[in-house]
């Protein structure tokens, strides 16, 4: 276990670090005051736990490394990671795992609007309730909500699939709530499982694109 | 009638406004057509009368502007002291980067071949790219759809372009760049996002940027993680954690607000700043966009250098100038304003084979002919470059494209040294406005030198 104090080293000397652990390495992170791009590019199955608030982009482009925040997280958590897993204990503000590809974004929390704005595989868990414009034209990957949604929910949205335990203020363009089969229920409770989350898959609805519009048609123009 | 009339042009010198032209009939000269409605505005009435959307083609603008075509240099002569064609060294070296980053670019040229995507640009096209590229000692650039293993293993210096819509955004591609370009917008669309159509949307293509194959693919207008500039300087000091501060950091902007935009750019952090004017190309956008946003290179460069002045920065951020660049006057005229480098884009493709009339038949099947960019957006390319299709893109053998690219580009920074040493300059980067004057008043007061003749600069003191 290596511990790294942010009053003392340079947010350049953490990455660094970070960066250049191996498998199975542990660090923790302290004093972290809000500090952006905390904990970013990590590239191997290194464990890092860092204790406080974080910034923007805390996880950024996360590749295989499992992290954890005590705290909240600031602008752009876990932005286009690709693997491995985050979780942060508070609530994360704006574009949350936006563009994320792969991996799992726990955020036991709230989530703040247009999280998972354009995600591309990524799988995403919200204990609390989540803002306005989230999974916007989301293309791929999984959003469950264990709270209710902000307005536009999935707005323009692509193959992802929205799992949402509370209430839909409202469905953005071309999304629509869609039949919970068995495959999904299935689906549903894995994720829930990985995510700690204590809930039944029969409490969920889901949503997903009625792919109207996928290809422009002059028609459907009042959609957008 | 009209379509027993037949038409002449009467007046169409370039130097006259549309509202000047006439075309009339050459038997009945009483047919004066319309400034307002000509019949290219008439068939584009008729054309969305018809279909109930906008026309959507690629390229840049086609209206005629002010350009580098109304800059002249003036060569030495008594006052000043030319140097010996052929002789005489004059140095095309340019160092990009160097402000942050650990390892700034250094390219044998300043032409440097712009960001286009594969996806609208077929594989073989993009490789092409990267072998001329590394042939003449230069860079070429990503685009939307992420970096293609063809493009990066032919590509000796390799930009990523960091757009919008992150189709295929990897941070393994942005560590295997030589530098990363953050797009803020482009000059063909400034404010507005991208569409690839359907009918280019290959099941490699789908795959790269994770949607399903044939449908129209949206890329965003603005980034999904940050507003505003303050968040850019956020955003700018992650990309360097994760590149270990070793990657130049470019922004580039479509010309608009160019002198707050390049300040801004610079002030969160930016190595190098790309301007692209509004005659830079696109694979497939409105009409509209294109002929009404953005302003033309030419102002931009001036505007770009004010403001990089204005914060003793010219030199130190690097500007790489986009838009319209076809030959080495306007690289050089570029490079005179204050530029350190320009980007090719329209230019290249055309070096490549584009527009070639060795596929006139082709051109007339889809409706369209050779130079008139337009009706083959769909992936329809009778050159095979701005495709999807194998079949087509059979048609360009990447190893000639390179080939024809170099050619070019050599032929350019031949052109520049040309005019570099008439005007006494042992490094390119030695020109200077005050080596050009204007031919036109809008030029002069665009590009802040003199009308030819005088001393007076539009604009400049209150006059």
């Amino acid at each position: 276990m290596t511990a790294i104090n942010l009053n003392e080293s340079s947010v350049r000397e953490l990455n660094e670090k970070l960066q250049s652990g191996s498998s199975g390495d542990k660090f923790v992170v302290n004093n972290t005051v809000g500090k952006h791009a905390l904990s970013v590019g990590l590239t191997k199955k290194v464990n890092v736990e860092i204790n406080g608030h974080v910034g923007y982009y805390c996880a950024g482009m996360n590749q295989e490394a499992s992290i954890k925040i005590n705290g909240n997280a600031g602008p752009g958590l876990a932005e286009n990671m690709m693997s491995g897993e985050v979780r942060v204990t508070g609530n994360a503000s704006q574009y949350a795992a936006a563009t994320g590809h792969g991996g799992l974004l726990v955020i036991e929390g709230d989530a703040s609007s247009r999280c998972g704005i354009s995600m591309k595989g990524v799988d995403i868990v919200v204990g609390g309730n989540i803002g306005h414009m989230s999974a916007f034209m989301a293309q791929s990957g999984t959003l469950v909500v264990c709270g209710d949604t902000g307005d536009a929910l999935g707005d323009s949205i692509y193959e992802t699939k929205i799992y949402v335990r509370g209430k839909v203020k409202s469905l953005g363009a071309d999304c629509v709530e869609k039949e919970m089969k068995k495959e999904h229920k299935e689906e549903l409770t894995k994720l829930l499982e990985m995510a700690q989350m204590n809930y039944s898959a029969d409490e969920f609805r889901r949503y997903g694109s009625a792919r109207k519009l996928y290809n422009f048609d002059i028609d459907q123009v009042d959609d957008y | 009638m009209a379509q027993h009339v037949n038409y002449i042009i009467l007046i169409s010198t370039k130097s006259m406004t549309i509202k000047e032209k006439r075309f009339m009939s050459k038997d009945n000269p009483t047919l004066i057509e319309s400034a307002t409605f000509p019949r290219h505005v008439i068939a584009e009435i008729q054309r969305a009368a018809k279909t109930g959307i906008y026309d959507i083609r690629g390229f840049g603008a086609k209206r005629e502007i002010p350009t580098f075509d109304d800059l002249v240099f003036l060569g030495a002569s008594t006052s000043r002291y030319p140097l010996e064609g052929y002789r005489e060294k004059c140095t095309t070296e340019v160092t990009l980067g160097g402000r942050f980053a650990k390892n700034p670019i250094h390219l044998k040229t300043p032409i440097t071949i712009a960001g286009m995507s594969f996806g609208s640009l077929s594989a073989q096209a993009k490789e092409s790219l990267g072998r001329g590229a590394t042939i003449a000692g230069t860079s070429t650039t990503t685009g939307d759809g992420g970096m293609t293993p063809e493009e990066r293993g032919h590509s000796k210096t390799l930009v990523y372009q960091y757009l919008p819509s992150r189709y295929g955004m990897n941070p393994d591609d942005l560590r295997r760049a030589d530098a990363i370009e953050i797009v803020l917008g482009q000059g063909a669309k400034p404010g507005g996002g991208g569409m690839l159509l359907g009918q280019k949307i290959s099941p490699r293509v789908a795959q790269m940027r994770d949607l399903p194959e044939g449908i129209d693919q949206r890329s965003a207008c603005r980034h999904p993680d940050w507003t505003g500039p303050d968040d850019l300087e956020i955003k700018i000091q992650e990309l360097r954690e994760i590149t270990n501060w070793e990657k130049p950091i470019y922004v580039k902007v479509g010309a608009t607000r160019v002198f707050y935009d390049v300040t801004l750019a610079v002030k969160a952090g930016a190595d190098v700043v790309v301007v692209d004017g509004m005659q830079g190309g696109t694979a497939a956008t409105q009409d509209v966009f294109i002929e009404h946003v953005g302003i033309p290179t030419l102002p931009a460069v001036r505007m770009a250098v004010e403001a990089l002045q204005e914060m003793d920065m010219h030199r130190k951020v690097q500007l790489v100038v986009s838009g319209g660049i076809r030959s080495g006057a306007d690289v050089a005229k570029a490079l005179a304003l204050g530029a350190d480098a320009v980007a090719i884009g329209t230019a290249a493709l055309i070096a490549l084979g584009d527009q070639s009339p060795e596929f006139d038949e082709d051109y007339k099947a889809i409706g369209s002919a050779a130079g008139f960019w337009d009706d083959y957006q769909q992936g329809n390319d009778p050159a095979g470059i701005t495709t999807q299709d194998p079949e087509l893109a059979k048609r360009l053998d990447p190893i000639l494209g390179g080939r024809r690219l170099a050619n070019y580009i050599n032929v350019l920074t031949l052109e520049l040294q040309t005019l570099a040493r008439a005007c006494g300059k042992s490094h390119v980067h030695n020109l200077e406005p005050e080596d050009m004057v204007a031919l036109t008043m809008e030029a002069a007061a665009m590009a802040g030198v003199p009308l030819a003749g005088t001393s007076w600069i539009p604009g400049k003191n209150g006059v």
